[in-house]
Order: structure tokens, then C-alpha cells, then sequence
């Protein structure tokens, strides 16, 4: 670097520069949020959504499985699971873990009464809602 | 050492490479489920072992950024330390906080572990890398705020060099944005809209201070090139990396049900990521070659030099891979996420920690450098664990291609486990790998109890 260019020119780049951009960055989320409602299916959310996201969180499902494509990708993509295998499907699965097949990787039985699976349901139901710009490109996740 | 009050450091460097160790152990377990599936089931399932593996990281990673400062902040203020029996209280509460909550996940369920801990009172566990219970949080936040007065005050007394400023910046940086990690809507894209504030706005956003102003002080050290030229070097690096990482955190907002506008801002700014890495391995290249002085401790300079290729490599190459909206319409969340994520955290954060500590270990023990042979150990490590890593990540890579083929791209897309099946190959190879890189972290940890001759050469 030349001399022309300072070591003070440098640091009130840096400053300048944060500021600025995260000042956009906070203009941005202010954005974001006014525009969230027409794509965060919010007026969906219910209480058996809201008890439903907490067994998702106090099960940990997040440590082998993604939702939106975040989390773990040890297991298939939860977000849109309501839409490929419908909740009965999701319910039964649920009970019948763990498959104990050999070699096989194995899910355990988090031993979930009827009303937490039907809440969890209602909150996999709520995330496949959630206008995600058409991703996952496929129903497989 | 030039200030008694650096040694307090000294267990914290040694803490961070023991949760090192077990962070590999929990990675090599993880790595084998991926193949055999039942392993350690029903003991310590898949999300458990993952938990610790990627908690342990954080934690070591912490403690190894705090133990840095407690050595650099008193050598560039040219003072004792504000308070060394606060930081000494501060490593012992961290630590069984952090080996409580490791205890914890492994032998309580997740769910009576949330049951105990304060989780119905405010719900924050459940998130991944923010799986911690609510009273370890806020044991994190007290740590975090009395260990940052503490090296605050041990600046405001001393010199202010633009190294500690940038490095105060970054560990301040830290702890503010942990704060959102208690902010956990129910609506779900609220809840991970804010909980990138932590999670990216640490690694790409004022992690990479702390890593500047860490590398730039070894730098000055062991080239003996001038500082206000390496100051200023590190003013552009972490100009760079703000401008770019702070909207750059919009490539984390194309596909979690926000607005679509996130996808130009994301892929321009991100696309735009690697230059302030590329950056910081020409500052560091340069730095080396107009060196003023041949520093005796060779292996600090090797990971110096380790950390600017691996960062640019991990975070700026295999980040712009799937940076991008339309490739990572189909890459968000795959295996290449995974190779990603791997490389990125070993190249930028591990090494840089791991070069401080090679930097500050021989002299917290009394020499300038380690023997020569204990040294020639230390850079058998270096290349086992960096080219372990770079087949990790290439094995990654190659089973992310796969499956982003297999499950998205391809006209009649497979389930996920029937892709999972199809990969396998690379997921052994990838866990080979990872047997490697574990031999090389115990080459590492054997170099500090080589002894030979004291006195190096080419001294």
C-alpha cells in the first residue's frame, strides 16, 4: 500500500463503512418486518402451534433434522414434512420409533401423549404454510 | 513474558485444547452414526452427540479468545492486568459451567434437562448451536461481562493500540449480539431471522475482529514488520469485512419466509465475502516475506500462515460455492453446508486460536519458543489436522453434489435416506479423515510435552 493511503484514512473507513452498513442492515429488517405478515403465515399461528414449536425445541428435533434447510442434515427435511406425509403419517411415525433395525439410523421415542403429537402436527402444518419462495425445490425436501 | 498478569492465560489455553480433544472425540462418534446408524443407540443419540460436538466447539473457541486477550491486552497496553484473581474466578465458573451443561446433555433427557433449567419460564433451548439451558446463557453473559470489564478497564488504563481497540470491539461485538439468543418468538421466521443476529453476525461479523486484531499482533511479533504498517493492513481486513458481512447476512434470509428482495442483497454482498479473507493471506504472505527478524518459534508462523490460506479457503472459497440464491436454491442445508461449515470454522477460528496459543504457550512457559524437536512435532500436526481437513471437506463436498443431484435436481427425486444410502462411500472416507485429523490434534497436545534441547536455533 502506497503512502498516500494512512493508517487513519484505513480506521475511518472501517468506522465509516460499520455504521453505514449496518444502518442499512437495520433499515432492511425494518422492511422486512412491516413486509413479514403477507409471508410468515402468522395468522396461522395458534396455541397448539405455539405448544407444538415448544416440543419441536425441548425434543432438540433440530439436532438431526433441518427445518427450512437449517439444523442437522442427519434426517430428511422437516419444514414441509406435513405436506409429503400428512399428519397421520407423522403421528404414527412418531410412535412407532424406534425402528431398532440393524445398522439403521435410529430415531428415538420422545413418548408423546395425543395432545402433544396433535400440537406438533399443528406446528409442522403451520411451517409447511410459510411462504419459503418455493424452496425446498422438490416435495423431498 | 512481559507482564506477570499474562499468565492467567495460560489455563485457559490449556482448557480450550482439552475441550478440543473432546470436541473430535463427539465429531469421530458423529461421523461413524452417519454410517452405521445405530451406534451408541439408544446411549447418546445422533442430536446429542451433535450438540456437544458443535457446543464444546463454541466453548473452546470462547475460552480460547479469552485466554488470547488476557495475554495480548496487557502486552499492548503496557500494563498489568485490571484484575487477574477476577479472570482466574471468571476461568473456574466458565468451566464448570460449560463441563455441567456437557454433563448435563449426555446424561439427562433433553426435555427434563429444559424441565429444570428455567426453560418454561423463557424458552431459548431447542436452537441449533443455542441448544444451552437458560442458566448456563446467563452464565455465559456473566462471564462475558465481567471478563470484558476486565480487559476494558486494562485498556482504558494503558496504551490504546488500534489491535486492542479492534480486539475490545470484537469481544464486545460478541456478547451484545449473545443477548438475542434469549429472543425466541413463536412465530417462527421472527425466531430465525433474529437468531442469525448471533450466529452470523458472530462468525462473519465480529469474530473476524477478533481474529484480525489476534493474527495482526502475532504478526507484529514474530515479523518485527512495522506496526503502523500491519495496523493499517488490519483497518482495511475488518473494513472489508463488515461492509460485506453485515448485509451478507441476507444469504441466510432467501428461503426461511422472508422477503424475496433478501436474494439480491444476499447473493451481492456475500458473493463479496471472500475478498476481506483473501485479504488476510496476502497480509500475512507479505507480512512474513518483509519480516525484519527470524522469529525461533517456526510453528506460530506456520499457523499463521495456516490460518489466512485455511480461512480463505473454508470461509471465502467454500462460502461463495453455494452463496449465491440460485445455486443455493438447492444446496441450502445439504452435505454442502456441512463441508462448509467445516472448513470454515477450522481455517478461520481454530487455527487462529491454535497460532496465539503457539505464539504465547512457549513463553507463558518461560522461552521464547519450544525445542526444535517439540516444534517439528507441532508442524507434523499442523499438516495431519489441515490436510485432514481439507479431505474432510473435499469428501463433503463430493456427498453434498450427490445429493443435491440425487434429491433436487434430478427428474424423479429420491427420498432423503434412499440418497443417504447412495453417499455412504464418502461418508466413510470422510470419517477416515477424520481419524487423521484426530491423530494429528494428539500429535498437537504431544508437542507440549516434548522436551529437547532448550535452546533453539537459528535463534
Amino acid at each position: 500500500m502506497s503512502g498516500t493511503f494512512t493508517k487513519a484514512m484505513a480506521r475511518n473507513i472501517f468506522y465509516g463503512g460499520t455504521v453505514f452498513f449496518f444502518l442499512l442492515f437495520l433499515a432492511l429488517t425494518f422492511d422486512t418486518t412491516k413486509a413479514l405478515p403477507k409471508t410468515d403465515n402468522r395468522h396461522n399461528i395458534t396455541p397448539a402451534v405455539a405448544a407444538g414449536k415448544h416440543i419441536w425445541e425441548t425434543r432438540n428435533c433440530l439436532g438431526c433434522h433441518t427445518m427450512l434447510g437449517e439444523g442437522a442434515y442427519y434426517a430428511p427435511e422437516l419444514g414441509n414434512v406435513y405436506t409429503r406425509r400428512g399428519p397421520e403419517f407423522i403421528k404414527a411415525w412418531m410412535m412407532s420409533q424406534p425402528t431398532g433395525a440393524p445398522g439403521r439410523r435410529q430415531m428415538p421415542n420422545f413418548n408423546l401423549s395425543d395432545e402433544d403429537l396433535n400440537n406438533l402436527v399443528e406446528f409442522l402444518k403451520y411451517t409447511s404454510e410459510i411462504n419459503t419462495q418455493n424452496w425446498p425445490p422438490n416435495i423431498e425436501g | 513474558m512481559k507482564y506477570q498478569s499474562q499468565a492467567v492465560a495460560m489455563p485457559y489455553f490449556i482448557a480450550a485444547i482439552g475441550l478440543f480433544v473432546g470436541q473430535i472425540v463427539f465429531g469421530l462418534i458423529l461421523g461413524l452414526q452417519y454410517v452405521v446408524g445405530d451406534f451408541l443407540f439408544p446411549e447418546i443419540p445422533f442430536n446429542v452427540a451433535r450438540m456437544v460436538h458443535t457446543n464444546l466447539l463454541i466453548v473452546w473457541l470462547l475460552f480460547g479468545f479469552m485466554g488470547a486477550a488476557y495475554y495480548l491486552v496487557p502486552e499492548e497496553s503496557e500494563t498489568e492486568l485490571f484484575s487477574p484473581k477476577l479472570a482466574l474466578l471468571m476461568f473456574w465458573v466458565f468451566l464448570v459451567a460449560g463441563a455441567l451443561t456437557i454433563v448435563g446433555y449426555l446424561t439427562v433427557d433433553y426435555a427434563t434437562l429444559a424441565q429444570y433449567t428455567g426453560n418454561d419460564i423463557l424458552a431459548t433451548m431447542g436452537r441449533e448451536f443455542l441448544e444451552q439451558p437458560l442458566i448456563t446463557k446467563i452464565g455465559i453473559v456473566v462471564v462475558a461481562l465481567v471478563f470484558l470489564f476486565n480487559v476494558t478497564m486494562t485498556v482504558l488504563k494503558g496504551r490504546k493500540t488500534a489491535i486492542n481497540v479492534v480486539l475490545l470491539l470484537g469481544l464486545w461485538g460478541l456478547a451484545v449480539f449473545f443477548l438475542f439468543s434469549f429472543y425466541n418468538p413463536t412465530n417462527l421466521v421472527l425466531d430465525k431471522y433474529y437468531w442469525w443476529w448471533v450466529v452470523h453476525l458472530w462468525v462473519e461479523g465480529v469474530w473476524e475482529l477478533i481474529m484480525a486484531a489476534l493474527l495482526a499482533f502475532v504478526l507484529i511479533k514474530v515479523t518485527g514488520v512495522d506496526r503502523e504498517v500491519i495496523e493499517k493492513w488490519l483497518y482495511v481486513i475488518i473494513a472489508l469485512a463488515l461492509v460485506t458481512g453485515i448485509i451478507g447476512t441476507g444469504h441466510h434470509y432467501y428461503w426461511i419466509g422472508t422477503p424475496q428482495y433478501w436474494q439480491w442483497w444476499g447473493s451481492i454482498f456475500s458473493a463479496l465475502e471472500p475478498i476481506p479473507f483473501f485479504a488476510m493471506t496476502v497480509f500475512a504472505f507479505n507480512m512474513v516475506n518483509r519480516r525484519r527478524r527470524e522469529h525461533p518459534n517456526k510453528a506460530a508462523v506456520l499457523w499463521a500462515l495456516g490460518t489466512g490460506v485455511m480461512a480463505f479457503l473454508g470461509a471465502g472459497v467454500w462460502g461463495f460455492l453455494h452463496t449465491l440464491a440460485p445455486v443455493n436454491y438447492y444446496t441450502h442445508g445439504s452435505q454442502i453446508t456441512a463441508a462448509h461449515g467445516h472448513m470454515a470454522f477450522y481455517g478461520a477460528y481454530v487455527m487462529v486460536v491454535i497460532t496465539i496459543i503457539s505464539y504465547a504457550m512457549p513463553i507463558l512457559r518461560g522461552r521464547a519458543c519450544n525445542s526444535p524437536k517439540a516444534q517439528v512435532l507441532e508442524m507434523w500436526a499442523f499438516w495431519l489436522m489441515t490436510i485432514a481437513m481439507v479431505f474432510i471437506t473435499l469428501f463433503l463436498t463430493a456427498a453434498g453434489i450427490l445429493q443435491v443431484w440425487l434429491q433436487r435436481v434430478s427428474d424423479s427425486p429420491m427420498p432423503f435416506m434412499a440418497v443417504q444410502d447412495q453417499v455412504s462411500l464418502f461418508y466413510w472416507m470422510r470419517e477416515w479423515s477424520g481419524v487423521v485429523f484426530f491423530i494429528g490434534l494428539l500429535a498437537y497436545v504431544a508437542s507440549f510435552f516434548v522436551k529437547g534441547e532448550e535452546k533453539a536455533t537459528g535463534a
